[in-house]
């Protein structure tokens, strides 16, 4: 099993949800985060003085999936969060030991 | 002294003036809370409920001063050589006559209240609300990191001995009115450029002066926490601002009708020339500049608001926007900490409103109104004498209220302390001072 996590600009999440759906992934969870790449942070400016903001606000998408699965649903929030301009964000992939159901205490893949 | 017994000639209940005092009264008092928020936006989350409470217990304690001694001190007759009015038969309104003043123990029926027809304790209760706006609006300078009790027992000191006799110089007959230069061509202040709104922003420069910076001040962002509370605040301050400005004509008349449009106009162009300012300048027009627009143009029609017509109020209301927003960085290049500006919006706007006074006073359009002996500004026909009179009630009011202020805080700090501790200030004056946080994660 891998653990596919996303961080993505905010206003692409209902996009990548419906990619998500269509690829058959069953549940994502989805977080409020801030942070900077590439990006930087951005300038705010009040009554004249001026602020750099050093974390900018991010989308954190986090989806467990089978090991087959993996790239394809990579691929497919790459192609849905994908907007060109520097800030698009990141995704990787790391395997995960083990998961289990909590109503069920089912593991392993059934558990997904 | 109730209505019945009064001689009828010498006071005539007047419905419609009265029943408009009272609801100006009620605008007026609604400003303090509306700058609780307009302050209260403007800070960190964990120090927005210290800051809303420096407004809110202004109304608490100026409003017991009031009754007890403080309308006495500032509208009695002179005493100490004219500094101060006297209490005397004032003291906890006992004994005052309903309806008139009282003046060496005799009602005195003609006074500006009397004449309009409006029962004195109205007046008395009209005043009190401008003594607990002009004391909250210092709080701006102070953000984030004055003691509560030392700022609660300032309220009592300031508005004890630096208040009450710009109060009674400017509006009670005192030494503003009669001294020098100024006896010939008395100062216009229609509702309180100078005994407000210079007298809180050179106080607000004298404590930001002793209190010194916040920690971080010019390094790290201090950026609001709500901005959508700033703007209500500021909707809300121009709302009471109609009973600030129109109410001090203490009638429901043609005169009041100049004052509230005038209120309404020059906070309007105001915003305008803040915002034009930012666009130039910073390259955006913010919401911070739009909210803080509106106070600076109501700051400078003031004094103002009866005495300069429709173009006058534009012409006020543009400059005073335009010069504020420019007036905000002053605190960077000279390095005090005034928090919220209550300098670059207070003192520079009700400078700018009662220098220019000078130039577009017109006495002669036929609703405007001045104090008796005040004369035209220079562009309508005047001479120079109004705008000396202006430039130098102004000077006044700055050097007295800084000077004061300076003793008083210079005080408190060597007795009971002005500052919070560092580790307070940076963990929140509202956890530490009040033990409760405005939001479950404040920082």
């Amino acid at each position: 099993m891998k653990l596919v996590t996303a961080i993505i600009q905010p206003h692409r999440v209902d996009e990548v949800r419906a990619a998500l759906e269509a690829a058959g992934v069953k549940g994502v969870t989805v977080s409020e985060a801030a942070g900077y790449g590439r990006q930087k942070g951005h300038t705010e400016v009040y009554r004249g003085a001026e602020y750099t903001v050093d974390l900018v606000p991010k989308t954190r998408l986090e989806v467990l999936v089978d090991d087959a699965d993996a790239t394809t649903v990579t691929e497919a929030i790459v192609s849905a969060a994908q907007t060109g301009k520097i800030g698009d964000g990141k995704v990787w992939v790391v395997p995960v030991d083990d998961v289990a159901r909590v109503r069920t205490g089912e593991h392993g893949a059934d558990a997904l | 002294m109730k209505l019945e017994d009064i001689d009828q000639s010498l006071f005539v209940l007047d419905s419609g003036n009265t029943s408009w005092m009272i609801v100006a009264t009620a605008l007026v008092l609604l400003m303090t809370p509306g700058l609780a928020f307009f302050y209260g936006g403007m800070v960190r989350a964990k120090s927005v409920l210290n800051m809303m409470m420096m407004s809110f217990i202004s109304i608490a304690t100026i409003g017991v001063v009031w009754v007890v001694y403080g309308y006495g001190l500032a509208f009695g007759s002179d005493t100490l050589g004219g500094l101060f009015g006297s209490p005397s038969g004032r003291i906890g309104m006992n004994g005052v006559p309903e309806v008139a003043d009282v003046v060496d123990g005799e009602p005195v029926y003609n006074s500006l209240a009397g004449s309009a027809g409006v029962p004195f304790l109205v007046m008395v209760a009209f005043q009190a609300t401008f003594a607990i706006i002009t004391v909250a609006l210092i709080s701006g300078s102070v953000a984030d990191r004055m003691k509560f009790a030392t700022w609660t027992i300032f309220t009592v000191l300031w508005v004890t001995l630096v208040y009450t006799p710009v109060a009674h110089g400017v509006w009670g007959g005192g030494l503003l009115g009669t001294w020098g230069p100024l006896a010939d061509t008395p100062v216009i202040d229609f509702a309180g450029g100078t005994v407000v709104h210079i007298n809180a922003g050179a106080a607000g420069l004298a404590l930001a002066i002793l209190l010194g910076l916040r920690k971080g001040f010019g390094k790290e962002p201090f950026k609001p926490h709500n901005m959508p509370f700033v703007m209500l605040g500021s909707a809300l301050l121009w709302f009471g601002w109609f009973g600030f400005n129109a109410g001090s004509e203490f009638a429901a008349d043609a005169t009041a009708g100049r004052a509230f449009l005038n209120t309404l106009v020059a906070p309007a162009i105001a915003v305008l020339g803040w915002l034009l300012v930012e666009k130039i300048r910073d390259g955006k027009p913010t919401s911070l500049g739009a909210a803080s627009g509106i106070v600076a143009g109501l700051v400078a029609i003031t004094p103002a608001a009866a005495s300069v017509d429709t173009w006058g109020a534009l012409a006020i209301g543009f400059i005073a926007g335009a010069v504020c927003s420019l007036a905000v960085a002053l605190k960077y290049k000279f390095g005090y900490d005034d928090s919220l500006d209550v300098v670059g919006v207070h003192l520079i706007g009700g400078l700018v409103g009662t220098v220019l006074i000078g130039f577009f006073a017109n006495l002669g359009e036929g609703t405007t109104w001045a104090v008796d002996g005040a004369k035209d500004g220079l562009l309508y026909g005047g001479n120079a004498d109004q705008l000396v009179s202006q430039v130098l009630g102004a000077g006044t009011a700055v050097l007295y209220s800084f000077v004061v202020t300076l003793i008083l805080g210079l005080l408190l700090k060597v007795t009971i302390g002005l500052r919070v501790s560092e580790d307070v200030e940076v963990a929140g004056i509202d956890l530490a001072e009040h033990g409760e946080t405005a939001y479950e994660e404040a920082k």
